[in-house]
């Protein structure tokens, strides 16, 4: 991002960047930064709260009559995540005791998914292998993987391992939206999702079978943030 | 230590390209800009949950709302923007902004570029398609950009 300052400047167009990781605003010098010392995926700060969005962009864009550059101040409000109050929802009820929990699982969440994304404004972020109907599939090749499958010979091409679980984790993500009936704060449904799910549990158990494995870093590497602590 | 702290202590001293001199265009008024929101959340309006575009860009309609994130990290909260794109991309605070007569107008289309990329050197975004970005923006009138990560 701040590469992309230094370019638009040069073509003669004024910009102002939110800086949320601050060594690099520091090392890439850019003409007008305003740090904010908000969670990560959240730099205007709090979902649905459009006076604090509008506060953020009113701090930033004061910034742009400074030609002292390079100007990098920090916004007055500090938010931090989340990710050791997991978020406490109820988990809906499961159907089919023949299918493995994991799978079970992901089924019974679909109505919740479903309903936040009916809501104004939600997006969904299940977008890389197939959409929400894809979803119980994928979590089925991660438990071959689990009960002893290689990983690449569970049903997935090893290099879509990530992407699956990138899906996985915001299908669940977004139905706990609704389970919980508020946007939780930063992390809070990623640590409930990780340590409180059947199948969270279960990509972390994948995770730590694939690295004990020496399995190619591209097959684990994005199944769990680093920030959750190890199954 | 958070989450959060725990991803910033990786990447906070990652290399960054040496730029010598930091430039500086003086911008018009406010209430008289175009701003134009430039992202590196790696949003897309195609439906593609991917980024197959390296250091490159694509386009976003300033009417399009249904907007997917396929920027690649797993290390970020992807809850809010799920919620309210506008936590990453506040197009629809900027069209507030232009009826309050705060900023002058909100540009017709914005772009998106993917973050965290490997290469520190940002050789194609800086010579190639840096700039073609910047025409693209300068051909809408825009004055001004409103850089976001995510």
């Amino acid at each position: 991002m701040c590469a992309l300052a230094h370019v638009f400047e040069e073509a003669g167009i004024a910009t102002v960047g939110i800086s949320i990781v601050r060594g690099q605003a520091v090392k890439s010098h850019p003409p007008r930064m305003l740090h904010c010392d908000f969670p990560l995926g959240r730099p205007l700060g709090r979902p649905n709260d459009p006076v604090f969005q509008t506060r953020v962009l009113d701090a930033a864009f004061a910034l742009l009559p400074r030609t002292d550059v390079p100007v990098l101040e920090d916004f007055d409000v500090s938010i931090t995540d989340d990710a050791d109050a997991p978020l406490t929802c109820q988990l809906p009820p499961r159907h089919d005791p023949s299918l493995p929990a994991a799978v079970d699982e992901a089924i019974a969440m679909r109505p919740a998914y479903n309903r936040q994304l009916g809501r104004d404004g939600a997006t969904t972020n299940v977008v890389r292998m197939g959409g929400p109907d894809r979803v119980p599939d994928l979590v089925a090749a991660f438990v071959r993987i689990a009960d002893g499958a290689l990983w690449d010979d569970a049903g997935l091409d090893p290099k879509k391992l990530g992407a699956a679980a990138l899906d996985i984790r915001a299908y669940y993500e977004e139905a706990a939206i609704a389970l919980a009936d508020h946007i939780p704060a930063a992390r809070q449904a990623e640590s409930w999702f990780f340590r409180s799910t059947e199948t969270g549990k279960l990509l972390r158990a994948v995770q730590k079978i694939i690295r004990d494995a020496d399995g190619p870093r591209e097959a684990w590497f994005r199944l769990v943030p680093v920030g959750q602590p190890p199954p | 230590m958070s989450s959060d702290a725990i991803v910033r202590r990786g990447v906070d001293d990652i290399d960054a390209f040496d730029f010598e001199s930091t430039p500086c265009t003086v911008a018009p008024p406010l209430a008289q800009a175009r701003v134009a929101i430039v992202t590196t959340a790696g949003l897309r309006d195609d439906g593609v949950g991917s980024w197959s575009d390296g250091q490159g860009f694509v386009v976003l309609d300033g009417a399009a709302r249904s907007l997917t994130l396929a920027h690649v990290s797993p290390n970020f909260d992807r809850v809010g923007v799920a919620a309210d794109l506008n936590v990453v991309y506040p197009v629809d605070r900027l069209a507030e902004m232009a009826a309050a007569g705060t900023i002058g107008s909100v540009a017709p289309r914005h772009l998106s570029f993917m973050g965290a990329q490997l290469d520190h050197t940002m050789t194609t975004m800086r010579l190639d398609t840096g700039p073609a970005a910047a025409k693209l923006l300068r051909d809408d009138g825009v004055d001004v950009v409103l850089l976001t990560p995510v």
